[in-house]
């Protein structure tokens, strides 16, 4: 399994990328009640901020640990770099616990990232679930800077409940566009809630998009990833034009550590973004 | 462009690929409806004798829950297949359906069509086939939502 595109991937600011370089947090925003975005920016600042789309860097929050975590960002801020995340484990808790002011180590960007450029006049479904659509926010913004290169751009975003919806704001703004479709629906709502309800997987039967020109852009739960692979397939979209974001237990992020092993290859360093084709063969596989 | 409702019958994914021959009676047993916002279309536990295509608009399929109240476990919006309690008996709906917002759809006299499949098996397994599809889905998509799969252990 080879990375998509090898070449001009930023590789992060340290030569080193074992060492991490210490940030600054900036702000610190809640999303919902169990998920915040870290703005950060260079304890030395003056090193400019690059990733791509897709990219991840490892967070060290100091005496407790490091964990991968998904650029979610504006790729075109290079003073500030973006990360969300949900509180689920010791690390990303001792996170959600961090201050204005604080330090944290970060090393990156790591990985693979989503075919932006590559795919100039195409329409684009993006299909997320969850915390899954922080690793694609850095894809709308791309997309709608340079909206004139692209064809439609569909957004569809499955949620538990209407709390639990991550960046209401931009989404509402987002969704305010009349050239960028955006369906939102949940798992589950109260009588006030007026959106769609069920998963997100259906919504992919009815969006408006071309199959024979779409490039499909997925990350969330696998399962649903594998439901939302299906219903493209239904739509006749070739599997040469899916890209998944793929998750594993990521360390080193180098791929020495082998700890994200996902069939012939390592997650961190061929993934975290996959054409479907490539991983076609292992994906959904109980064992990989 | 002006749709009949044969065209828009025909185009519909539904009936892709439905034997001819039953489409001027699939049609003969449709007619264009519209229902205002919050309008309940169907009540759990009345008669079904049909079923409809949502044309545009949103529909809510809710189970009134006691101490809960109203809660919705589905929308069905513009494109999709709403009920199909009118295939199996006791022909009854199972949930309320009501709308979000000002809906179009076609609605489908299913009482004639029960008594049409019953006479003509041809027929009848083209409808079972493609609403046992519409079911087979909606079933991965209950379980999906049951799996809670955007929680905490995601």
């Amino acid at each position: 399994m080879a990375t998509m595109i090898e070449n001009e991937v930023p590789q992060g600011l340290n030569a080193d990328p074992m060492i991490p370089q210490l940030y600054r947090i900036d702000r610190v925003r809640d999303e919902t009640d169990d998920t915040f975005t870290l703005s950060l920016v260079p304890e030395n600042g003056e090193a400019k901020i690059s990733f791509l789309p897709g990219q991840f860097n490892m967070l060290y929050v100091f005496g407790t640990g490091e964990v991968p975590i998904s650029i979610s960002g504006n790729p075109a801020m290079t003073s500030v770099l973006e990360h969300t995340t949900r509180s689920v484990g010791i690390v990303t808790k001792a996170m959600g616990l961090l201050k204005p002011g604080d330090q944290i180590g970060v090393r990156g960007p790591f990985g693979s990232h989503w075919p932006l450029n590559e795919e100039n006049g195409r329409d684009f479904v993006i299909i997320s679930g969850g915390i899954g659509l922080a690793p694609l926010r850095p894809v709308l913004y791309f997309l709608m800077a340079q909206r004139e290169k692209y064809r439609k751009i569909v957004l569809l975003y499955g949620a538990r409940a209407p709390e639990d919806i991550l960046f209401k704001k931009e989404l509402e703004r987002w969704r305010g566009k009349f050239d960028l479709e955006v369906q939102v629906t949940v798992d589950r709502a109260a009588s006030g809630w007026r959106g769609n309800v069920g998963v997100v997987t259906p919504l992919v039967a009815r969006a408006p998009f071309d199959p024979s020109n779409t490039v499909a852009l997925l990350c969330g739960p696998e399962v649903m990833m594998r439901y939302a692979v299906m219903e493209l397939q239904k739509r006749g979209v070739p599997h040469d034009r899916m890209y998944l974001s793929m998750e594993r237990n990521m360390r080193c992020a180098l791929g020495y550590c082998g700890h994200c092993q996902y069939g012939p290859g390592f997650v961190c360093k061929d993934g975290p973004v996959y054409r479907f084709d490539q991983i076609a063969s292992v994906f959904g596989k109980s064992e990989v | 462009m002006i749709h009949t409702l044969e065209s828009v019958i025909r185009e519909h994914p539904f009936f892709q690929d439905f034997p001819e021959k039953h489409l001027a009676f699939i049609t003969g047993c449709a007619k264009n409806v519209q229902f205002p916002e919050k309008h309940f279309i169907f009540l759990e536990g009345d008669p079904a004798d049909e079923f409809y295509f949502i044309r545009g608009g949103m529909v809510s399929v809710e189970l009134v829950i006691p101490h809960l109240g109203p809660t919705t476990v589905q929308t069905v919006g513009e494109g999709e297949i709403l009920g199909w309690s009118w295939v199996s008996p006791p022909y009854r709906w199972h949930f309320n359906a009501k709308t979000l917002k000002r809906t179009r759809a076609l609605v489908f006299d299913g009482k004639c069509l029960r008594a049409k499949c019953e006479e003509d098996h041809d027929l009848g397994f083209e409808m079972l086939k493609r609403f046992a599809s519409i079911i087979t889905s909606r079933l991965d998509a209950t379980r999906l939502q049951l799996l809670d799969i955007y929680g905490h252990n995601d």
